[in-house]
């Protein structure tokens, strides 16, 4: 059996739906122990959340809630009561990592704030994943991935267009932010445990959604600072073409940023006479002229299938995709000839595909060795084995609502 | 000074365009000292790209793109096509505990640089293959750039307006998406060797890990067989949720997003109470969503008569989620991204001072720092070369003539 490389990492999960979770995820998927601590009776709000299996709502039938807590062990706890948050220190105590997405005034509520763990334990290192962060004017403002997605520069962006109308900022589809942070929590955490070996003591990382996606706008600040460029609304991109083109069954999207790949394109079209007019001789003409250009272009790939213009494009060297939908990207022969997505036998779900490794490690392989867990599931193994309270004291802790 | 949290790591970055130098960036930020190896032969093609100061001409430095993506990192020119710059190279590579590359497939092979070759001088170095579409599968020799990619993950094809194309999001989002995961299994990786002595192969596709972070379009369809479409700024079953025209501009919105009975109370307090929305039809969630529409135009009308901000501290204070749809000049000027010193200013021969947006998280006790800007080409030649590898100015002199350092 192959090393994990995480064999031995303690982390406590304590939070809903997607930038805590995904983050305990990455870890648990490469061997980290996570507990994830859940509210008695209803859990991660994650489990409330389509797609269920079969359209069916339930406590274990959440396919979001199912593949963001594979490998995890679920326990029930209420930090609101005394017992609760005395047992949550005590999990914390053995804990190298605590990730979290609380909002910070309820984490203040509960008494379970860094400066209160990281006396519990020194060697602790705590993530904070929050929409705005632990600090500045917009603390304690809410936000949903509506918010965070568009609020960071993702939503003006969006409404570029080389001519009117001018279209309302759009969202990603899914929860790009939110996993987006969750990825960065997860390297940010393994950041601090590196720095745990040089300091000799654990810290408290801040991780703001919107600061995060803010930053990984590829220089969309910079066109601000730089040449105050506000890249929305109307724009004239600077090459062409850059764009979707329609086929026969869908989309494709062309990207040509140098001549060379556009030539070669043209000779994939079969070179048709009008692809020598003068307003279409080099990569910025053709920007200007995108508007008589792309009717053109279009009229071409309407002939085709996505995957005829894929593979013809390709053969010759010319950056083109597809707009695969979920059942294209399910069945893509290269996804599948990679074995990229991987079956789980879940105890209610049933056996179903989930995507799969978003790596391969040569040593210490990537794994799903066991289902998300039902509610609770842990509570003996962690309460009983570890923490040393006996059957019937769940049962009475229960009844107090502690777990 | 404190301590970096990654010093004592040495990278090798051969990153071009973003995945690549994103994962070395990330690194860098957080203390790794990260060198990257570029060549006069072929540039990374983003110091090519804007954007430019304005009204100045594009030199090879002066690319706010490469600037943004590039600090903390030295920069160094080896011409790898080259067998003297090859073994130079290898020299470099005994020093490193990481390699990214993210080449089309082939490439670093031509440069006698693929694993097996370098775990040949450094067997303990993690390498780290950031590809776009993997190093097997029919696709592996495809071209691929950031914005097909997104079409190719699905997330295009749920991304947009109903009567519309699917969107392209507009950046290469699968870029600083695989940049995240390389540095994850790579610091992973690391915390494995500090155990072992052991160091691997990384492979990544940034069109899988797109797939990875977009799960409940995949599962939809595994589960239950539906075929997702576009449902504009929809969601399953919050209502109203959507973005919503304001003063003060042709371009300014905000988004409103409630998800229960006690926000949608809350929002209407904090309207007024205006009589709309005491109908019955919008008296619980199910209904406000499946009349979301005539609601949606109601709360635009109201929306429009203030400014983003407006809008936002209104109905922040009663607990409903509102933001306003910033541009990157309104990220620039956002009193909050301003408060928490999350933009940073530093000095370039070329550019001048420019405020840069700066680290990507907070750390309590070894923050990380943005300690220098990125390298003019080749400027760290002499240090790494004559101070880090030891070799005599005239040998460094030599390389430079026969235009192996180049």
């Amino acid at each position: 059996m192959p090393d994990r490389a995480l064999t031995g990492l303690k982390v406590v999960e304590f939070g809903n739906l997607v930038s805590a979770p995904y983050c305990g995820k990455m870890m648990a998927d490469l061997g980290a122990e996570v507990l994830k601590v859940e509210e008695p009776g209803r859990g991660d709000e994650a489990r409330r959340r389509e797609p269920f299996a079969k359209d069916t709502p339930g406590m274990e039938t959440s396919g979001l809630f199912a593949y963001c807590n594979t490998n995890k062990k679920s326990i029930t706890l209420n930090v609101k009561t005394r017992r609760g948050r005395a047992i949550f220190l005590d999990l914390v105590k053995e804990a190298d990592i605590l990730v979290e997405n609380n909002p910070p005034r309820l984490m203040e509520q509960w008494a379970l704030t860094y400066d209160i763990l990281s006396k519990v334990n020194p060697m602790l290192i705590m993530a904070s994943v929050t929409p705005f962060g632990q600090s500045g004017p917009y603390r304690d403002y809410k936000a949903y991935e509506l918010n965070t997605y568009q609020g960071s520069g993702y939503g003006y962006i969006s409404t570029a267009t080389y001519k009117e109308p001018v279209l309302p900022p759009i969202k990603g589809g899914g929860r790009q932010s939110e996993f987006g942070a969750g990825q960065a929590a997860a390297v940010a955490s393994m950041t601090a445990l590196f720095a745990r070996d040089l300091i000799g003591e654990g810290q408290h990382v801040d991780l703001s959604i919107y600061e995060l996606m803010a930053g990984q706008n590829e220089s969309a600040i910079e066109h601000w600072t730089y040449a105050e460029n506000e890249m929305g609304g109307v724009t004239n991109p600077l090459v062409q073409p850059i764009c979707p083109l329609p086929c026969k069954d869908g989309y494709v999207f062309l990207m040509c940023v140098e001549d060379h790949q556009y030539d070669k394109f043209v000779e994939v079209m079969g070179h048709p006479e009008w692809v020598d007019n003068e307003l279409f001789k080099n990569r910025f003409v053709r920007a200007e002229y995108i508007d008589a250009l792309l009717p053109l272009l279009s009229e071409w790939s309407e002939q085709h299938t996505m995957e005829e213009v894929f593979s013809m494009a390709q053969a010759a060297h010319v950056p083109v995709g597809p707009a695969y939908n979920a059942k294209e990207v399910v069945e893509s022969a290269h996804l599948n000839a990679r074995n990229y997505f991987v079956e789980i036998d879940h105890p209610v779900i049933g056996r179903t595909k989930y995507p799969g490794a978003p790596y391969i490690l040569s040593v210490t392989p990537w794994k799903i060795e066991n289902p998300a867990p039902l509610l609770g599931q842990h509570n003996e193994e962690i309460y009983c084995g570890r923490l040393g309270y006996s059957k019937l004291d769940l049962v009475k802790m229960t009844q107090a609502g502690v777990i | 000074m404190g301590k970096l949290a990654l010093e004592g790591i040495t990278v090798a970055d051969f990153g071009n365009a973003w995945a690549g130098p994103h994962f070395g960036r990330t690194l860098a930020d957080m203390g790794a000292r990260v060198i990257k190896v570029e060549s006069l032969r072929r540039m990374d093609v983003i110091r090519a790209l804007p954007p430019w100061p304005t009204d100045t001409v594009p030199t090879l430095n002066n690319s706010g793109y490469y600037n943004w993506l590039n600090r903390n990192k030295l920069g160094v020119t080896i011409d790898l096509t080259t067998a003297k710059g090859s073994a130079l190279c290898k020299e470099l590579l005994k020093i490193c505990d990481v390699l990214v590359e993210n080449y089309s497939r082939g490439v670093m092979e031509r440069f006698g640089l693929d694993y097996e070759s370098v775990r040949e001088v450094n067997p303990q170095i993690i390498y780290v293959a950031l590809t776009a579409l993997g190093e097997s599968g029919p696709y592996r020799n495809y071209v691929m750039y950031g914005r097909p990619q997104v079409y190719m993950s699905g997330l295009a094809y749920v991304t947009g307006y109903p009567d519309e194309a699917p969107h392209p999001i507009n950046i290469s989002w699968g870029d600083p998406v695989g940049a995240h995961h390389a540095a994850f299994a790579t610091l992973s990786a690391l915390y494995y060797r500090k155990k072992t002595g052991k160091g691997q192969h990384i492979e990544l596709s940034q069109w899988e890990g797109m797939i990875g972070i977009s799960p409940e379009n995949i599962l939809d369809y595994t589960l239950n067989q539906r075929i997702r479409k576009r449902e504009g700024n929809r969601d399953p079953f919050m209502a109203p949720h959507n973005t919503y025209r304001c003063a003060g501009g042709d371009l300014k919105w905000v988004t409103i997003a409630v998800a229960s009975d006690e926000e949608w109370e809350a929002l209407r307090k904090a309207m007024g109470d205006p009589e709309w929305t005491s109908d019955p039809k919008f008296a619980d969630g199910l209904g406000r969503w499946q009349n979301q529409e005539t609601l949606d135009g109601h709360l635009e009308q109201w929306t429009s008569r203030f400014t983003q901000y407006e809008v936002t501290q209104m109905l922040q204070a009663v607990g409903v989620a509102a933001f306003p749809t910033l541009s990157n000049r309104g990220l620039v000027e956002d009193p909050h991204l301003n408060a928490r010193g999350f933009f940073e200013q530093w000095d370039h021969p070329e550019v001048g001072k420019r405020t840069y947006d700066g680290l990507l998280w907070k750390m309590s006790k070894t923050p990380g720092k943005i300690r220098q800007r990125a390298p003019l080409v080749g400027e760290h030649n002499n240090h790494v070369f004559g101070e880090l590898l030891g070799m005599p100015q005239d040998e460094i002199d030599r390389l430079v003539e026969e235009k192996v350092i180049f």
